[in-house]
């Protein structure tokens, strides 16, 4: 906390407290809360969702809404008091001197005004400058943020760019006026793991162009290991831990700190030679929060008696990381930081005899395009199509799990749509036990349906909300007859034992549940016809960390309980390293690359998997991942590039013999690796050997 | 660790009585939801208005023998068009029938019971009947057309286009005039005319709610297209179409009263508030507005009651949401 620059920090924080006026009484949503941020540093706000770090971004800028309220603490901004100044006065600061980034760039831009109208705007209501000044100035900038031909999206509107491209409008139109603090609230989590990186590697450059102090909010550790140099870690509306991000990810002290590193898979990790740590229990509702005791004692493994006696104060443990913890000295004293030595996976021989449950052969699905067109109404017009999936074969072995990845579009749910039966399969074959899985779910039989369920991304979708969890259980139990009618109830415990609820929650209705409690019941109804596939569509991506180890180990221990296939999507390339044996990549409707789990995340490498490798955000600021990013998006899968389909954005083609040529001329050979690794590239298999490893998992973890 | 969690997880105040008889907390559980419906009613001023104005109506309409020494056609020929007095609190028409009597017979007409035959009358009133009818109806249309989508779709959507298309009030008296004046030809008028509007809202909550994880977890399990529908669908829709549903007893009340009023309504002498209005407005004149005023005040505060309980509902739920 001892700040090495001279004269007041940007923005300083001292003792706030906000408070929010609900039907339940006033109710106190942060406490207490101190940090700075000085010019040309990043502070990381971290913190699972419900601790509170919204509310302090929007105390900052003063829009606690009407029933908010600071009934302590000071916010300086530039050693001004922001805290009671008048609104008037504010909006002379907001947008001029403090800038705010959203988490939906598509809801940030107004949809009916053109890019460049709304840009120029920002400089228009502080500056006395002319329009056309205004408009050159935002071509400008524009270009800092890296848009592609940025005179034309000024003109366009927002639905017509890319998420990737709204997040750089946005940023650009904050950093317009050259603001002295700029507040970027989870920026990066609505988009694509290659497109994050690209913003937040622009982030990056933007903070060391205009000296601009950065207040960085995120959950996602690996994001603030990338971008931050100071982190305050905030559980339950307390700052519980702060130094620079470098102490605090060697050193983590403070139990909640610890818990957050620990519960996210580490690249490079996988489930064989690691276990993920939940942190049990969840985040208190603010107006449950008891004021006299750790706030954190009840979900810590280190709680002691004396945790319930009062609040802890801060201690500096090191110099300039200060935990507020009674224990943390002791923990600090007993911590075991040990550089974790990566062994070399060894590849193993025998997977090749465990048995084949689905078998996928040149699977094709493909939508047809609609075309409005009078031509095509008298069938004059050639039909076009999406070709969302396009001829992928693939294996899934008995009791074993395959990941698939792949940035958004690349039809990783389309596949999966088009086995379970929720698409027609336009081609190709898929076995499934011994059936064909050739008709439309309507057409299939019990059988084939039953062995084949999903568990679904969202968990406040996947659930009925007008039953009860016992109902919505014991329907695929009745449905299939799985079990004799009086037994139903019996079953439907003891799935719900088996994802670990307990029958108290047959009686209730999903809004009563959390997060992480749906997704558990959702994968309790996947189970209820006694699968031998589940299939799970990111059925992590929308918890909580802490609660997404949990759901991750539950679906671990499920496997191996009634060795159950599973086929595992996520963009998580961690959690897919973690959680797989076997894993595919793919990119627009084919597979790039295809292998066992520990093939692919070494070199040879398909440059598409080593671009997402290098992209993914590893909690470790230390990481050497190197720098490989993707440029542009996904192209349409109506017409997806000659040749191979990745040849539009592959960094790596202009080093063939023969620059790139034949990429965009012919489709790639598949060239077959060792023990069923299979590559899709026009390099050949020495060349792609020689690549750099990147995910050399040198990451400390304490205790 | 996941145990413990589990334990933690739990809210105590949710979790149910265990141990008593299925029938008694069944029992329960519908007083809690009618518990839970009126505080959320007392919780809006607005619906709160618009909930005793209501109930004012049902109560005298249910209680209307009670409430009143008179029938309805009963005739005091010593005081025909009178104004307020002891003896008629609202006065009298210009027959001598007592207006508050007929007010509250024609209230039971609306809201209480339906009259099929001379002798035969089922509960419900005219204005619920029609729009109960309206509902089942456009509903499984628009169920259909939202969920199914294709051709199905296409043809139910262009015919209700058809007849939004037809001026309603010409459409109202095109039916009545066809099917002759009675209480169950009103009700089938005011249904049809119902029907589109009802439709498009199902539709249209029906194409949100089929996007839903928990409809795909359906079609995984291989259940049928019927099954989705009415048992996956129809009960996440019914919040907002039952707000909708308020609003047009509203609707049917006030076409009530413009059929009425043109002669088109339930045929004279039972009391009907749109016919009481035409006959009154002679005598409005001759000083006596007594007679039309009643009603017109009548129709107008049920209808406003109405408005006001929806409008405050919907917007006390989107709130909860």
């Amino acid at each position: 906390m001892n700040d090495t620059q001279s004269g007041p920090p940007l923005l300083e924080v001292k003792d706030l407290s906000i408070a929010y006026k609900t039907r339940k009484g006033r109710v106190l949503a942060v406490e207490g809360l101190n940090f700075q941020v000085s010019s040309g540093e990043t502070l990381g706000l971290v913190g699972e969702s419900g601790c509170g770090k919204s509310t302090v971004a929007f105390a900052i800028v003063g829009f606690l809404g009407q029933n908010g309220r600071i009934p302590k603490g000071h916010i300086y901004f530039d050693g001004d008091e922001i805290v009671g100044k008048p609104q008037r006065e504010l909006n002379k600061i907001r947008g001029d001197r403090i800038s705010v980034v959203y988490q939906d760039p598509m809801a940030a831009l107004n949809p009916v005004v053109p890019v460049g109208k709304q840009l120029a705007e920002v400089l228009t209501a502080h500056r006395s400058i002319s329009n056309h000044e205004a408009w050159d100035r935002c071509v400008q900038m524009l270009k800092k943020v890296h848009m592609p031909d940025a005179e034309q999206v000024m003109s366009r509107y927002s639905f017509q760019l890319s998420g990737g491209q709204q997040q750089r409008v946005v940023i650009a139109m904050a950093m317009l006026n050259s603001p002295a603090l700029l507040i970027m609230d989870e920026p990066t989590t609505a988009l694509d793991v290659t497109v994050e990186a690209a913003v937040l590697d622009l982030v990056e450059e933007l903070k060391e162009e205009y000296n601009t102090g950065i207040l960085f909010i995120t959950h996602n550790l690996g994001v603030v290991a990338r971008v931050s140099d100071k982190m305050c870690v905030m559980y339950a509306g307390i700052g519980v831990e702060q130094g620079s991000a470098h102490d605090i990810f060697k050193n983590p002290v403070h139990p909640y700190t610890q818990g957050l590193i620990r519960c996210v898979p580490k690249l490079g990790r996988n489930k064989e030679d690691s276990v993920l740590y939940p942190i049990p229990g969840r985040v208190p509702d603010p107006a449950e929060r008891e004021n006299e005791i750790c706030i954190f004692s009840e979900r810590c493994d280190y709680a002691q008696p004396e945790c319930r006696q009062g609040r802890p104060k801060y201690a500096e443990i090191e110099p300039a990381h200060t935990v507020r913890c009674f224990r943390a000295r002791d923990i600090y004293k007993n911590r075991v930081s040990h550089e974790e030595i990566k062994k070399k996976p060894e590849l193993k021989d025998e997977e090749e005899q465990v048995e084949k449950l689905l078998n996928v052969e040149n699977l094709k699905v493909y939508y047809e395009q609609e075309s409005k067109s009078l031509a095509s109404f008298f069938g004059m017009e050639k039909k076009q199509f999406v070709k969302a999936v396009d001829d992928i074969s693939v294996n899934v072995r008995k009791g074993r799990t395959l990941g698939v990845v792949g940035e958004s579009g690349c039809g990783k749910s389309t596949m999966v749509k088009g086995l379970i039966g929720l698409e027609e399969i336009t081609d190709g074959q898929a076995r499934f036990l011994n059936f064909d899985l050739d008709k439309p779910i309507t057409k299939r039989e019990r059988t084939v349906i039953q062995e084949m369920q999903m568990v679904f991304q969202n968990p406040d979708a996947t659930l009925n909300p007008s039953y009860t969890i016992g109902q919505q259980i014991a329907r695929p139990i009745k449905l299939f007859k799985t079990v004799p009618k009086k037994q139903i109830r019996d079953e439907v415990v003891r799935l719900l034992e088996s994802v670990r609820l307990n029958e108290t929650y047959f009686d209730r209705y999903p809004r009563q549940l959390s997060g992480g409690e749906k997704q558990r019941v959702g994968i309790a109804r996947a189970l209820a016809s006694r699968p031998d596939l589940v299939i799970c569509d990111e059925p992590v991506s929308a918890l909580d960390v802490s609660v997404q180890a949990a759901v991750l180990n539950l679906l671990l221990e499920i496997q191996k309980r009634f060795s159950t296939s599973l086929i595992f999507i996520a963009h998580d390339l961690s959690v897919v390293r973690f959680f797989s044996d076997d894993v595919v990549i793919m990119y627009l409707g084919q597979i790039m690359e295809m292998g066992p789990v520990e093939a692919i995340y070494d070199p040879p490498y398909h440059p598409y998997t080593e671009a997402l490798l290098s992209a993914v955000p590893i909690p470790d600021p230390d990481a050497d991942q190197g720098h490989i990013r993707l440029s542009g998006n996904v192209p349409s899968a109506l017409n997806p590039p000659e040749g191979c389909r990745f040849h539009t954005r592959c960094p790596r083609r202009h080093q063939l013999p023969d620059g790139g040529e034949i990429c965009a001329r012919e489709r790639p050979p598949r060239r077959q690796l060792e023990n069923g690794h299979f590559i899709q590239c026009h390099f050949s298999e020495e060349a792609l050997r020689n690549m750099e490893e990147l995910t050399e998992a040198h990451t400390a973890v304490g205790a | 660790m996941t145990e413990q969690q589990t334990a933690e997880e739990m809210r105590p105040e949710t979790i149910p009585d265990q141990g008593e008889g299925s029938v008694l907390e069944s029992q329960k559980g519908f007083w809690r939801k009618i518990k839970s419906a009126v505080q959320i009613i007392l919780t809006s001023k607005t619906a709160t208005v618009g909930f005793l104005l209501v109930f004012f109506w049902v109560g005298v309409a249910v209680l209307a023998p009670a409430l009143t020494p008179y029938t309805p056609t009963e005739q005091d020929w010593m005081h025909p068009n009178e104004g307020p007095s002891a003896k008629h609190i609202l006065g009298t028409d210009e027959l001598g029938r007592d207006l508050w009597t007929r007010i509250i017979y024609g209230a039971r007409v609306v809201l209480v019971y339906l009259p099929v035959s001379e002798h035969v009358t089922i509960p419900g009133g005219t204005a619920i009947w029609s729009v109960f009818v309206a509902l089942v109806v456009g509903s499984i249309l628009g169920l259909i057309s939202g969920y199914i989508g294709g051709w199905p779709d296409e043809i139910i959507m262009r015919l209700l286009d058809a007849m939004i298309s037809i001026p309603v009030l010409l459409l109202y008296l095109l039916i009545v005039a066809a099917l002759g004046a009675s209480a169950v030809n009103v009700v089938i008028a005011l249904a049809i005319m119902g029907i589109p509007g009802i439709a498009r809202l199902v539709r249209s909550l029906t194409l949100d709610i089929r996007t839903r994880d928990y409809i795909k977890a359906a079609e995984t399990r291989g259940e049928s297209k019927l099954h989705i529908m009415f048992v996956e669908i129809m009960p996440n829709a019914k919040g907002p179409v039952i707000i909708d549903a308020m609003l047009r007893v509203g609707y049917a009340i006030f076409a009530m009263g413009t059929l009425g009023f043109l002669g088109m309504g339930i045929p004279p002498p039972s009391p009907d508030w749109g016919s009481m209005v035409a006959k009154g407005r002679e005598f409005i004149l001759q000083g006596h507005p007594w007679a039309s005023l009643w009603p017109a005040l009548a129709i107008a505060t049920l209808v406003v009651g109405l408005n006001l309980m929806a409008d405050g509902l919907r917007e006390e739920m989107t709130r909860y949401q």
